[in-house]
């Protein structure tokens, strides 16, 4: 069983934080197929957050395929997100690495890194016509 | 869809003021909902109004269907918290246990009992000598005896300390998630709500603001920060400039994409306040005798 600890200082919704919370622990392991998340009532209380919002989190799990509910008798886990994506991450970091090593040696800040990094993905986004609501909010 | 409350151009007046005027809203079963506004929206006027206690001098107000004014089948299904919980500060939390079950038709006084247990409040000593905190957890409980499909809270929590505070919303979304009652409260301190409710009715000067889901209001809204001039797609709700730069509170239903805007996300707080700050033209120089 996990327990939730909300971000207090993260701007993203509540619900998100649930969510990336409990993929969080499926990508490292900490939650494995068949173990059961907390119950609704028990997150409302401890938190003092609005079961909706529970609610809502797990929903999103469930669509996402990651957890079934099962009526009366809780929320479980039935897929897991460790080691999926490591393989290709590695090599995609390898490359940022050399693009970042570029970019300082063109003398750009860390600072303007990161925004060059964020408007490209913006006007990239624009342009693709991928960009949906849904997309910006995932950057929160 | 099915509405619990609804209110079209109600209105009430006081002395020939409007407290509450041409106020049009809808609020969703099974929702927490924040009602938030300065000082004098109207906020405890609606309240009181949806309660029964009051008479609309205009429009119309519906509690499940029906007009709640001086009407006890309405008023059964409603749980009611007062401003500063006002129980009878004489009687014991006990004795006001037993008083609810003469009163009312429906009455979980076992549920009231429990409760009380669990946060240790003590039965027999009278409520005017319990700290806030706990005498706001004993109007709760009361409240919540009623077993209502409608809870109206006005500034539960208003006069709590952080940690009283804290532990009244935890045993409200405990309570919600049990029963599934709708609420609305009424609240000064923002910071609670966003994370306590999931629905959001603005009042200023007696009108609705700004009402919806949270989190569509919360990803409908963006803050932008571009050089001056720059036009910004969607509603404009809020807009600062200097002689360069514009600062744009916006309310779009598409992601912003031009490069020459820095977005920022907001807060609820901070979009709440985007609303309230931007009525204008309420500044005084002159009556303090200093220059604008």
């Amino acid at each position: 069983m996990i327990e939730f600890v909300l971000d207090g200082r993260s701007t993203a919704n509540t619900y998100l934080q649930l969510v990336q919370q409990v993929k969080q622990a499926l990508r490292v392991g900490l939650l494995v197929p068949g173990d059961k998340l907390p119950r609704v009532r028990e997150v409302a209380l401890s938190l003092a957050i609005n079961p909706n919002t529970v609610l809502k989190a797990y929903r999103e799990l469930e669509i996402e395929g990651l957890v079934e509910g099962r009526p009366g008798v809780g929320t479980f886990v039935t897929a897991t997100l460790a080691g999926a994506s490591l393989a290709g991450q590695a090599e995609l970091r390898a490359e940022l690495v050399g693009w970042l090593g570029r970019a300082h040696a063109a003398g750009l800040d860390d600072d303007e890194v990161t925004a060059l990094i964020d408007t490209t993905r913006r006007a990239e986004r624009g342009t693709s016509g991928e960009g949906t609501r849904d997309g910006a909010r995932a950057r929160g | 869809m099915e509405h619990v409350l609804e209110a079209d151009g109600l209105g009430k007046r006081y002395a020939g003021r409007w407290a509450l005027r041409d106020c049009t809203l809808r609020l969703p079963a099974g929702r927490v909902a924040a009602l938030v506004g300065p000082n004098g929206a109207g906020k405890s006027t609606l309240l009181h109004l949806a309660v029964g206690l009051l008479r609309p001098d205009a429009g119309q107000v519906r509690v499940f269907g029906e007009h709640p004014y001086e009407n006890t089948t309405t008023l059964a299904e409603i749980g009611f918290v007062a401003q500063d919980t006002p129980v009878y500060r004489d009687f014991t939390a006990d004795e006001l246990v037993r008083m609810g079950g003469k009163v009312n038709r429906r009455w979980d006084a076992t549920l009231a009992r429990t409760r009380l247990a669990q946060l240790g409040i003590p039965p027999r000593k009278p409520v005017g000598k319990l700290s806030g905190g706990q005498r706001a957890q004993v109007a709760l409980a009361l409240a919540l005896a009623k077993r209502p499909r409608l809870l109206l809270l006005d500034e539960p929590v208003a006069s709590l300390d952080p940690l009283a505070r804290r532990e009244f919303l935890a045993a409200l979304m405990g309570n919600v998630a049990e029963s599934g009652t709708t609420v609305l409260l009424s609240s000064h301190i923002l910071a609670d709500l966003e994370r306590s409710c999931d629905y959001l009715l603005v009042l200023q000067g007696g009108r609705v603001r700004l009402s919806g889901d949270v989190d569509d209001i919360v990803a409908g809204h963006r803050q932008l920060v571009g050089p001056r001039h720059l036009t910004a797609d969607g509603t404009v709700i809020r807009e600062r400039h200097t002689d360069r730069q514009s600062t744009v509170l916006v309310r779009t239903d598409v992601p912003i994409f031009d490069p020459a805007w820095t977005v920022h996300e907001l807060t609820l707080e901070e979009l709440i306040l985007g609303y309230l700050g931007e009525a204008e033209g309420a500044t005084n120089h002159a009556e303090w005798g200093v220059p604008a």
